[in-house]
């Protein structure tokens, strides 16, 4: 990829960050810098369409340490999770044999995997070695007539975020826009008709069905009559995205970075968008809302607020039991963007006071969010290290911090109850339902009973433990003599006193 | 000698194999106070950052020079300058461990020349150890990376020290990729029932086991050989190294040191930790005490009793060469078949796995091969779990990485112990299997009356096989 096309990628005009001089395409620190690169990015944006053969290509590194780690779920094929790659050996890298062993590979999979499309993912050292990716997909395409769609990631590109915009890119270029969407089938026509419901065509983009979450929000859309044409690119299939382009409306979930694909699809096709999120009762009823909106059907309106009326009632009187245990407790939030506001809502839903939240990604659009949801003086986070991020735990006194998996086990370690967040979790959380799961598992780390032993010194310390959460509750109470400081009294064994245990002396 | 039959596809599909970097990487994780900083895109270390998290649940250290666009094509010496410095500046560690990757081999970096340039430049850090090493993602695997750094480990860190006088009670214990937490402790273990204090390199038995610390946070390494300690490696009498991929490190410390050398496949299996005990106590020159004499009786016992599962099993494995050699021989040791053995790469122990043949490949070959050759138990990580389910034959998990799993990181095979373990949970594997999938189908002769009573009673319960 140029670098003129990376600088068009990274200027993305429906972006709030644009605005601003930080991005979040920041140039990253040697030696004090975290998180992914371009080429982890595009596998996030696009691995979870199923029915896909992915193909890493390049050394072994970027596919052997990443493949089948990513929690996203499948109703059907399960294609996306085997692992491919063209493994380059030093030979083939010395010898220019990268693009022969690719063609090569495009054709194994095919043969053996019968998939609807293959995805090649360019990486550092073919992107450097110049091997013709675009050249190779194309020849490959028209020998053996699937569809071969170059994704050209290099991780030195940029950050993760470059790499979903790549992704989502590659997306637009190649494959939307390239079928029709098939018709839906006759019975469910009549039986939506007999209802006098319409159907109305839908994408949902940037979705990603972590541990199959989206099927709690799912049968909603389902009831409403609205058909998801394409999810880009939770639980997707290959003719779902190249039909997107025929959606009366789009939904961004939860990510700037693949606005680039909402934006040209309402440029090109002119489909409207807006930007939402799954998390909290707050946001799923606003983002039914917002479609119902954007489709201007009034009968979807009526019904949307009736379905809402009925979800919101029926998800209160499932939180209530988690609100009462819930309720005051204290919670650090270290997501980004979008989640920064949206999981902040959904906690006090709950009744928990939220006393700091990450704004690393945030635009000022999320942060002036977060002042509304949280007031003026609202405590916000900048992407601080492991160090900081738990010094303010306990400057704040929260009770549980709420981040990425990153911070699992910073957490963990420092004897801080947390919940993971990100992608990597192993609990949804999203729609109604997922509140519900959201406080069981807030509740479960809170409320443990390991907490108050790990904090605990073992009997026989004499000194006092120096870390730990001050504040917290479950510390255990100073073992001291109720009579006060005096020790008691030490058993001196003498000739004349034996222990009752001693025998035959 | 197995037949090694090398890679013919040209796809890898679910690899097996885990790059050489990354193995280099956890190699540095076993020094006390590190910071292993990978020379590459920010990938290169994120991935291997979470692989490493997702095997040891544990946070871990490891940073990125941070090659973007712009340095990968104008040069990316200046990144590994500035790199050392932040980190020197930041996390004071005693020991910065620098691989290189495909990214910044392909590019051509002088590794060795750019830590010379940073001496130069910023000698306020000279006490902070910097050990580059060359692992392009291209060459080898895990192993063979994890070989390099300690190989580099000891060449930068251990004086020529052949004229020193020895320590008696004192031996080095070179420890190869295959070893887990708990095997170092292991090892550990057995040497001091000898009396002998071991310097253990790389120790991930102290820096990896998952404990918790005083301090809640540490950036760099909370355990592991400390530095001062692989200086003292020319002290010790003796060296005893596990794993054949450790053996150039091993000729590289003898030559330095010039303390006798003593070498080992692996240790596990009774002849194995035999030779190991026989080592230590020549060393020692104390008799082995009845602890281990009792460890080694029950060994016996539990490969008397366990023949009967083991024995004609039919045994599908797929690891890196040290690892993939030790299985095979326990395996054929209790009378068990290795009917398909896969490595990842070549490596120095595949010459000597115990098997017809030894594939160079991935995930694919393995299942393919089992499914063909009638496996009827697999060995393999984490990875290889889908394989068996496919097959419909249970799996013991072992090698990198162990995910769906927990405290499999820390799991001791080594030694009469670990051994009798290993040996224990094959045989129940073999045993559940069989119970639920072998029994024979009853025969209904025609003769006899059909069943009326009783017969719904059991299905019902839905606990007899």
């Amino acid at each position: 990829m140029k670098a003129s096309e990376v600088a068009e990628l990274l200027n993305e005009p429906a972006c709030a960050h644009n605005k601003k001089e930080k991005s979040g395409c920041a140039r990253p620190k040697p030696g004090a810098s975290a998180g992914g690169c371009a080429f982890d990015g595009a596998q996030i944006a696009l691995l979870p369409i199923a029915d896909v053969a992915h193909i890493v290509h390049g050394p072994i590194a970027c596919a052997g340490n990443s493949w089948n780690n990513r929690g996203t779920r499948s109703s059907g094929p399960t294609l996306y999770k085997i692992g491919m790659t063209t493994d380059l050996t030093e030979q083939d890298v010395i010898m220019g044999r990268g693009e022969k062993r690719l063609f090569h590979s495009i054709k194994q999979a095919i043969d053996n995997y019968n998939p609807a499309a293959v995805f090649i993912y360019n990486t550092c050292v073919t992107a450097l070695i110049g091997d013709d990716v675009d050249a190779t997909c194309k020849a490959a395409t028209e020998r053996w007539g699937v569809p071969v769609v170059p994704v050209d990631a290099a991780g030195f590109y940029g950050t993760k975020n470059l790499g979903n915009r790549i992704g989502g890119e590659a997306m637009f270029k190649y494959v939307i826009g390239t079928r029709e969407p098939d018709p839906v089938p006759s019975e469910v026509v009549r039986d939506y008709a007999e209802r006098g419901i319409c159907i109305h065509d839908i994408n949902l983009i940037g979705e990603y069905n972590i541990v199959g979450e989206f099927w709690h929000v799912a049968p909603l859309f389902d009831e409403l009559g609205l058909r998801i044409l394409c999810t880009l690119s939770g639980d997707a299939r290959f003719h779902e995205v190249q039909a997107m382009h025929r959606a009366q409306a789009n939904m961004v979930v939860c990510a700037k970075a693949l606005l680039n694909v909402a934006r040209k699809l309402e440029d090109n096709f002119g489909i409207p968008y807006f930007e939402g999120s799954f998390y909290g009762i707050e946001d799923t009823s606003r983002a039914l809302r917002d479609f119902a909106r954007l489709l201007n059907d009034p009968d979807l309106t009526v019904r949307t607020e009736a379905l809402i009326a009925r979800e919101e009632a029926r998800v209160h009187e499932l939180l209530e039991p988690w609100r009462a245990r819930l309720s005051g407790k204290r919670v650090l939030l270290n997501t980004g963007g979008v989640k920064s506001w949206s999981v902040v809502s959904a906690l006090q839903d709950l009744g928990m006071d939220v006393v700091a939240t990450g704004t690393g990604k945030s635009t000022e659009e999320d942060k002036a969010r977060i002042r509304e949801l949280m007031g003026e003086d609202a405590k916000m986070l900048k992407g601080e290290g492991a160090r900081e991020l738990l010094d303010t735990c306990y400057e704040l006194g929260a009770d549980i911090m709420i981040a990425g998996g990153r911070s699992l086990y910073t957490a963990l370690k420092a004897r801080m109850p947390f919940l993971d967040s990100n992608q990597e979790r192993e609990f949804a959380y999203a729609g109604y339902t997922g509140m519900v799961e959201l406080a069981r598992q807030i509740a479960l780390s809170l409320e443990s009973p390991v907490w108050a032993q790990v904090r605990a010194d073992a009997p026989w310390a004499s000194q006092k433990r120096v870390t730990g959460v001050a504040h917290c509750a479950l510390e255990p109470e100073d073992v001291t003599d109720e009579e006060g400081d005096k020790a008691p009294e030490p058993v001196i064994l003498t000739a004349d006193f034996l222990p009752p245990f001693a025998v035959g002396a | 000698m197995p037949e090694i039959i090398k890679r013919s596809k040209a796809l890898s599909v679910n690899p097996l194999k885990t790059s050489a970097p990354t193995g280099a990487s956890l190699a540095f994780l076993g020094v006390r106070r590190c910071m292993p900083m990978l020379h590459g895109a920010l990938g290169c270390t994120a991935f291997a950052k979470v692989f490493f998290v997702r095997h040891f649940r544990e946070p871990i250290p490891l940073q990125t020079t941070a090659m973007d666009q712009a340095s990968t094509v104008l040069g990316a010496d200046d990144n590994v300058i500035q790199g050392l410095a932040t980190l020197c500046a930041k996390s004071k560690p005693d020991m910065i461990g620098l691989p290189t990757t495909g990214l910044s081999e392909t590019q051509g970096t002088d590794i060795h020349g750019l830590v010379t340039r940073f001496r130069s430049e910023y000698p306020q850090y000279a006490h902070i150890a910097v050990v580059p090493v060359n692992t392009p993602d291209y060459t080898g695997c895990l192993e063979s990376g994890y070989a390099d750094a300690v190989k580099a480990m000891i060449d930068v860190l251990v004086p020529e020290s052949r004229e020193l006088e020895k320590r008696a009670d004192q031996v080095n214990i070179l420890a190869g990729a295959s070893l887990t937490p708990g095997d170092i402790e292991a090892l550990r273990e057995m040497a001091a029932d000898f009396g002998l204090s071991a310097i253990i390199l790389p120790d991930i038995g102290d820096s990896m086991d998952g404990h918790l610390i005083e301090d809640d946070f540490n950036p760099l390494t909370v355990g592991g050989t400390p530095v001062e300690d692989i200086a003292r490696m020319g002290d010790s009498v003796a060296t005893l190294t596990i794993g054949r991929s450790l053996w150039p490190a091993a000729e590289l410390l003898e030559r330095r040191t010039g303390a006798p050398d003593f070498r080992f496949d692996s240790l596990l299996g009774l002849e194995a930790v035999d030779a190991f005990v026989m080592a230590l106590s020549e060393i020692s020159g104390k008799p082995v005490s009845a602890r281990l004499e009792r460890q080694r009786a029950q060994l016996q016992d539990a490969m008397v009793d366990t023949h009967f599962m083991m024995g004609f099993a039919r045994v599908g494995m797929a690891a890196d060469p040290d690892l993939l050699l030790a299985l095979s021989r326990l395996v054929r040791s209790m009378g068990g078949e290795v009917v398909a053995a896969v490595a990842p790469a070549r490596g120095p122990a595949l010459a000597h796995v115990a098997a017809d043949e030894v594939h160079l490949g991935d995930l694919e070959d393995l299942e393919t091969l089992c499914g063909e050759r009638k496996a009827e138990l697999i060995i393999g990580s984490s990875h290889a779990v889908p394989a068996a389910q496919r097959l419909g034959i249970p799996i013991l998990r072992a090698g990198f990485p162990l995910y769906d799993q927990v405290g499999g990181f820390q799991r001791t095979w080594v030694g009469y112990r670990g051994t009798r373990q290993a040996l224990f949970d094959l045989a129940n594997l073999r045993l559940e299997h069989h119970a639920q999938h072998h029994e024979l189908t009853p025969y209904h002769s025609r003769f006899r009356q059909a069943d009326t009573a009783g017969v719904a009673t059991f299905a019902a319960s839905g606990t007899f096989h």
